[in-house]
């Protein structure tokens, strides 16, 4: 490297191992060496369904929570139309529902296996992936040595291939680092004049201010509604004011995070693509009701339901627990009804990860937790104080042949309810009928996992 | 546009995908055909002192989805309703593999969504170079009319239809 000279380093840092300094004139590209993208499916959920059912094509749609509560996905017409996220379906004005704006309710199987071509299909595109959520994912371009293409090219070659081998859409955001990969995103979502693939890095220092100067500090990955507040108490109030910010006034400030975020956000990347994922600490599995819920068998079948799903969890990351915590709970949006809202926890005997032994335990604390006189709207489960399962201690009276058994037991459980859907087996506790299961009163087919509910061609 | 950067096989370049803390873990990627797995020879168990001579034949077992699949996060199963397509040997009931990944070309047999519905019809380039759906059942030709693309304002070629499976 040469002695650097130019006064704009100062303002516009760009790690200096990774550039190449001659450019670094106003109007002129730095060469940065990394290259990340953020890849997400646009309106992933309603988009899922359009792909299966023409008629619902180009029409505000929206996917609604378990028991069909609240707006959780809005298609493209639906978001012009007004509809908020989050907003409860019997709050929508009757007037949209006559101007054809249909509901689903959210078919999380179609979702997973839709999310899973996706992510295969990306990871086959680039060097690196880090899948991030259902619906996007980070991609790690570096040394991936284009030479007669450009990164934004690679964008839309990736954003055909998503939308012609699965039919949905995707936007492309390329950036030096995570962080301006995530907003460069953004500019693709709002700016159609680059199709849905841009890369921030492919301006000049000047075009890059322009941008982050016109984007409210509250688009930064990370920094929230009450982060929002307190920066622009400080006078921060574009991206381009973070950018500017200094990094070790912000750390002592705010945190190490942040600080880490305006590097980032001057390209130096401090986030890398995350290919193993921490486990989980703790795991949780609760929902509420479809129904009214009064009496303690009905609980019961709930809280063992969720527990079921809540062990195959454990196992599958292969974690034994320690904790087991069961919560049961009323409405607490229905003030003018009497109120119960109570959890236990219970330290195991010795951490397991074995349905039959955690259902025990869970069965004994709801007789503890019960109540009657009350209308039940939720119960949850959570597994916690969890560790690997190659590091069980063996206790004094191990029955090590019977411990074999029940290996063998939980560990068909698993294959059977993954191979036939999930609840196929079950303890008998966790009930057949399931009368105050959820409401799903208008969810589209698993077209794409079960042979009975493939689309019909004529 | 440079499109040898990524060569159009089916393996990815790059299979390590793994999950981040947060990302979800995910089902199979398509309806498991029950795989048939059957060996080329079957080979008994050695017995001690006399090693069996099939044993080194066995190279691999069958699997349908072979036959079928050719790029599974683009493949998608649908099941066929109604006889228009009876000459070209798809019968009511049997299940297409569809291939999104495929171009669609004139002479394909193809799964289209055509004014709110979705057939499986022959693209067919007919006079005048105008496309259309073709049904391919001689027999009640008056049954399935020309579905011509143009005449529809919501059209989209769904994918190429690879393979059909029929039980008996």
């Amino acid at each position: 490297m040469r002695q650097q000279t130019n006064s704009l380093l100062s303002m516009d840092t760009i790690s200096p191992s990774s550039v190449d300094t001659d450019s670094l004139v106003t109007g002129a590209r730095p060469r940065v060496q990394t290259r990340f993208a953020l890849v997400d499916v646009n309106n992933f959920y309603c988009s899922c369904e359009a792909v299966f059912d023409p008629r619902l094509a180009g029409k505000p749609l929206v996917v609604l929570s378990n028991n069909d509560g609240c707006v959780v996905a809005r298609s493209a017409e639906a978001k012009s139309l007004g509809i908020k996220m989050g907003q409860p379906w019997h709050l929508v004005p009757k007037e949209f529902k006559a101007r054809g704006l249909k509901a689903l309710s959210s078919n999380y199987t179609l979702y997973a296996d839709m999310s899973h071509r996706v992510m295969t299909i990306l990871g086959g595109m680039a060097p690196r992936q880090e899948v991030y959520s259902i619906d996007e994912c980070f991609l790690d371009f570096s040394g991936m040595g284009l030479i007669t293409t450009t990164f934004r090219d690679h964008g839309l070659l990736i954003r055909n291939r998503i939308q012609q081998w699965t039919g949905l859409t995707v936007c492309v955001g390329i950036g030096s680092t995570k962080t301006r990969a995530k907003l460069a995103n953004h500019i693709a979502k709002k700016n159609p004049q680059w199709v849905g693939s841009f890369d921030l890095e492919s301006l000049t220092i000047d075009e890059q201010r322009q941008w982050l100067s016109s984007l409210d500090v509250g688009e930064v990955w990370g920094v929230g509604g009450r982060l929002t507040a307190q920066l622009k108490a400080m006078g921060i109030h574009t991206v381009q004011d973070l950018k500017d910010a200094n990094p070790k006034r912000i750390r002592g400030q705010f945190s190490v995070v942040l600080e880490r975020t305006v590097e980032e956000l001057n390209g130096i990347s401090c986030l890398d693509i995350e290919e193993l994922s921490p486990k989980k600490q703790q795991i949780l599995s609760s929902r509420s009701f479809g129904q009214h819920v009064t009496s303690e068998a009905d609980l019961r079948e709930a809280v063992l339901t969720y527990l079921a799903r809540a062990a195959e969890k454990l196992r599958a990351q292969g974690s034994i627990a320690g904790m087991l915590q069961v919560g049961i709970q009323t409405n607490p949006f229905k003030p003018d009804v009497p109120q119960y809202n109570k959890a236990i926890s219970c330290k195991l005997a010795e951490a397991t990860d074995d349905t039959l032994v955690l259902g025990q335990y869970a069965v004994r604390m709801l007789k503890q937790l019960y109540r009657e006189g009350y209308v039940y709207q939720k119960a949850s489960i959570m597994l916690t104080d969890l560790s690997p399962r190659t590091e069980r201690q063996i206790t004094l009276f191990e029955d090590t042949e019977g411990r074999e058994k029940r290996e063998r037991l939980n560990a068909a459980l698993d294959t059977v309810n993954r191979r036939y859907g999930s609840r196929t087996l079950q303890t008998a506790g966790a009930g057949i009928h399931k009368s105050w299961s959820m409401k799903r009163g208008n969810l589209s087919a698993a077209y794409t996992t079960d042979w009975r509910s493939l689309p019909t061609v004529q | 546009m440079q499109r040898s950067l990524i060569p159009a096989t089916t393996t990815p370049l790059f299979p390590s995908v793994r999950f981040s803390a947060n990302a979800l873990h995910l089902g199979d990627a398509h309806p498991e055909p029950v795989s048939l797995r059957l060996p080329l020879i079957a080979s008994p168990c050695p017995q001690a002192g006399f090693p069996s001579p099939a044993a080194d034949y066995v190279e691999e077992t069958l699997d349908l989805n072979e036959l079928l699949i050719r790029n599974p996060p683009a493949t998608f199963f649908v099941r066929v309703q109604g006889e228009s397509m009876v000459d070209a040997k798809i019968f009511e009931g049997d299940v297409l593999a569809v291939d999104r990944s495929i171009d669609t070309r004139p002479g394909s047999i193809v799964v289209a969504t055509y004014a709110g519905d979705i057939y499986v019809k022959r693209l067919a380039k007919l006079a005048g170079g105008r496309l259309a759906l073709v049904s391919e059942n001689a027999a009640q030709r008056d049954q399935y009319p020309i579905l011509y693309l143009d005449q529809a304002e919501d059209c989209t070629l769904w994918g190429v239809v690879t393979g059909s499976v029929r039980r008996f």
